[in-house]
């Protein structure tokens, strides 16, 4: 497949995974591989710090756009921020700052389900209708809260029966269920937990959301080690060398063999990351990363 | 002699789990209760989201607020222990509908508050709840449940250590002057509202409407006179984490983006006068040589080179993870350690809980 039209198949995508699954890692691989295809990408952290920019050289994001990388810009998108933009944007810029320093939207997000998640996916809606990447990515809330996050819209329609902050959730629920505005992203590592986790959370996210399901991003995939026999018998380490084949060895079986029951479970295409050995991951690790998710994806 | 963590399973009542999320959390508080149960003691372990193949393994196939029991013949089966093994998955929201009947002058009064909807999405929703109730939860089963040692395994929250004054967040609600004048009786609170909070109440109606805003004024009225025993306990939960009986394990991976949590939870456990008892590293990679790095390259030639470069990526790796344990110990110096392997599969029968356990306790011994 053409990568260029597979970063434009959806306007936003929504990173998610379960927390240790390299979600950042993934949001920042998939933009900067997106970028080099010519999209101008925004990337909107939604949850705290997530190290995105730390790979990248550079300090915690904040509610400004900064930019990350040649036509990658990144941003966070907290609640109370959130509010304060729609209300400006709905004519009670008087109010909106007290509105949020007195802890009245403490009271009002508790008294009304997600809408923190409203005020947040509104905003992400808003940067949507106005274009303001050609791609938008969304590190989302680890797993299971993402399916809470992208539910909100629905649950809040059932709570509220009337003003701005219902339609604003039909709004974004329309945004979810139409495939060229959103769709999820899925991220795991080939290992047992994860997988299960991760097949459970498609289902949901496509039961209870009806949002559509792209790619399933496999990170850390381990690559299957030289054969043993390639090991001369009179190499000065052999015992410690065949250590490392067979270690190697049963870590790729186990990997392949979740990676194929995941295969199984979920008919989803999957790009699979390759394992590195180093111990963080930078702007280096990133653009090795990104040259096999444009593989993986061109390879379709 | 006794390793340092096993002190900790046979003295503590109390042993609080902590770290960032995918680090084995869940496995080690189960594998520290396994333990205490084999060592004698009644033990018990809180867990908030585990894997469905671990929660079967502890017999937890639903939520719940009361723990069950799990058989000896499954952990014990030569009948070498006098004590006891029972688990729990955290329900928040039943937990919480336990504290309001608790503190309810009646059943009239409780169901008031239960059927409101503010109410429910503050006991399903409000940040901070799970923290709160698997805080709760442990209070409660420390000096109610007959246990002698419960392992609790924290939420896996970004926000580190929410759990800690996750009773003062909800105070805090309660604190709130807003909330105070809309817990006052009707009349008083239209003449002490000002014009002010009129305003802001106006307000949350244009956002999300008025009913829910008289729902939130419905539930304050509701809970009148419950906020002294929330607060009263919130207080006892709050003693229970700073109580030397309790015990803080900080739980992590040697990856660098794990240990960086770890290093902060370590910091601010340190701000709160709360100290690390143990630390645990899991997934720890095996070296498999001493010979130095530069000698392995200077050899990796011939037929043996990828399988050299294999050893010396691994070699690396192994590294570069003792340097970062390193860096948390230095920030909870002299804290026991114990590192658990790269297992070869994931953790999810009482078996290889045990064989966690012994990596866990079988550490550097003290006398």
């Amino acid at each position: 497949m053409d990568f260029a039209a597979f970063c434009a198949t959806s306007r936003v995508v929504i990173v998610a995974g379960k927390g240790g699954v390299g979600k950042t890692t993934a949001t920042a691989t998939f933009a900067v591989a997106a970028a080099r295809a010519g999209l101008s990408v925004l990337i909107v952290e939604v949850e705290g710090k997530s190290g995105l920019t730390a790979a990248f050289g550079l300090e915690p994001l904040t509610y400004d756009e900064i930019d990350l990388a040649p036509n990658i810009r990144a941003r966070t998108l907290t609640p109370d921020e959130a509010l304060v933009d729609y209300l400006e944007d709905h004519g009670m810029r008087r109010v909106a700052r007290r509105l949020a320093s007195t802890g009245v939207l403490d009271v009002t997000a508790t008294a009304v389900p997600g809408m923190r998640d409203i005020l947040v996916l509104g905003k992400i809606k808003q940067l949507e209708q106005a274009r303001a990447a050609d791609l938008i990515l969304v590190d989302a809330p680890a797993a299971g809260h993402a399916v809470s996050f992208l539910m909100s819209p629905a649950g809040l329609l059932d709570a509220v029966s009337m003003g701005p902050i219902r339609k604003q959730a039909e709004d974004v629920v329309a945004m979810l269920r139409d495939p060229a505005r959103a769709q999820v992203m899925l991220v795991t590592l080939p290992e047992e937990t994860p997988v299960n986790e991760l097949v459970d959370t498609a289902y949901a996210l496509e039961d209870r959301v009806g949002i559509q399901l792209g790619p399933v991003v496999v990170n850390a995939c381990i690559a299957a080690p030289p054969d043993e026999s390639s090991v001369p018998v009179d190499a000065p380490d052999l015992d410690a060398l065949r250590a490392a084949i067979a270690f190697t060895t049963e870590r790729h079986r186990l990997a392949q063999s979740q990676i194929n029951r995941l295969a199984e479970r979920l008919a989803l295409p999957q790009i699979h990351l390759p394992l590195l050995s180093s111990v963080a991951v930078g702007r280096t690790e990133i653009d090795t990363l990104a040259d096999a998710f444009t593989a993986e994806v061109e390879a379709w | 002699m006794v390793s340092a963590i096993e002190g900790l399973v046979d003295d503590r009542a109390v042993v609080i789990c902590c770290g960032t999320g995918g680090v084995g959390k869940t496995t080690t508080a189960a594998a520290i209760a396994l333990e205490a149960a084999r060592r004698g003691r009644r033990a018990c372990v809180v867990t908030i989201d585990p894997a469905r193949r671990l929660a079967n393994a502890l017999g937890l196939d639903a939520l719940s607020d009361t723990p069950s029991e799990i058989s000896a013949a499954l952990w014990d089966p030569h009948h070498r222990s006098t004590g006891s093994l029972a688990a729990l998955m955290l329900d928040p929201k039943r937990t919480f509908d336990g504290l309001v009947t608790r503190y309810a002058a009646d059943d009239e009064q409780a169901n008031r508050i239960l059927q409101n909807r503010f109410y429910r999405n503050i006991s399903g929703a409000l940040g901070g709840t799970q923290e709160y109730m698997a805080m709760e939860k442990l209070h409660e089963l420390h000096t109610e449940g007959g246990f002698d040692i419960v392992v609790v395994d924290t939420p896996p929250t970004r926000h580190a250590l929410d759990f800690v004054d996750a009773p003062q967040r909800l105070l805090r609600l309660f604190d709130n002057r807003l909330f105070r004048i809309m817990m006052m009786p009707t009349r008083a609170s239209m003449r002490v509202a000002g014009v002010a909070l009129q305003t802001l109440l106006r307000t949350m109606s244009r956002v999300v409407g008025r009913e829910v805003v008289d729902d939130v004024i419905a539930f304050f009225r509701a809970f009148e006179g419950m906020e002294a025993g929330f607060r009263e306990r919130a207080a006892h939960v709050q003693a229970l984490i700073a109580d030397p009986e309790t015990a803080f394990v900080l739980v992590t991976t040697p990856r660098r983006d794990a240990v960086d949590e770890a290093d902060y939870f370590a910091r601010r456990l340190v701000e709160l006068s709360l100290d690390v008892d143990a630390l645990i590293v899991n997934r720890v990679h095996p070296s498999f040589t001493d010979v130095a790095p530069a000698e392995l390259t200077a050899r990796a030639i011939g037929p043996a080179e990828p399988a050299y470069r294999l050893l010396i990526d691994l070699e690396s790796v192994a590294t570069r993870e003792q340097a970062e344990v390193a860096r948390v110990l230095e920030r909870v110096p002299g804290t026991p350690m114990a590192t658990v392997p790269l297992l070869a599969s994931d953790v999810h029968d009482l078996a290889s809980l045990g064989h966690i356990g012994e990596h866990l306790f079988a550490g550097p011994s003290v006398d």
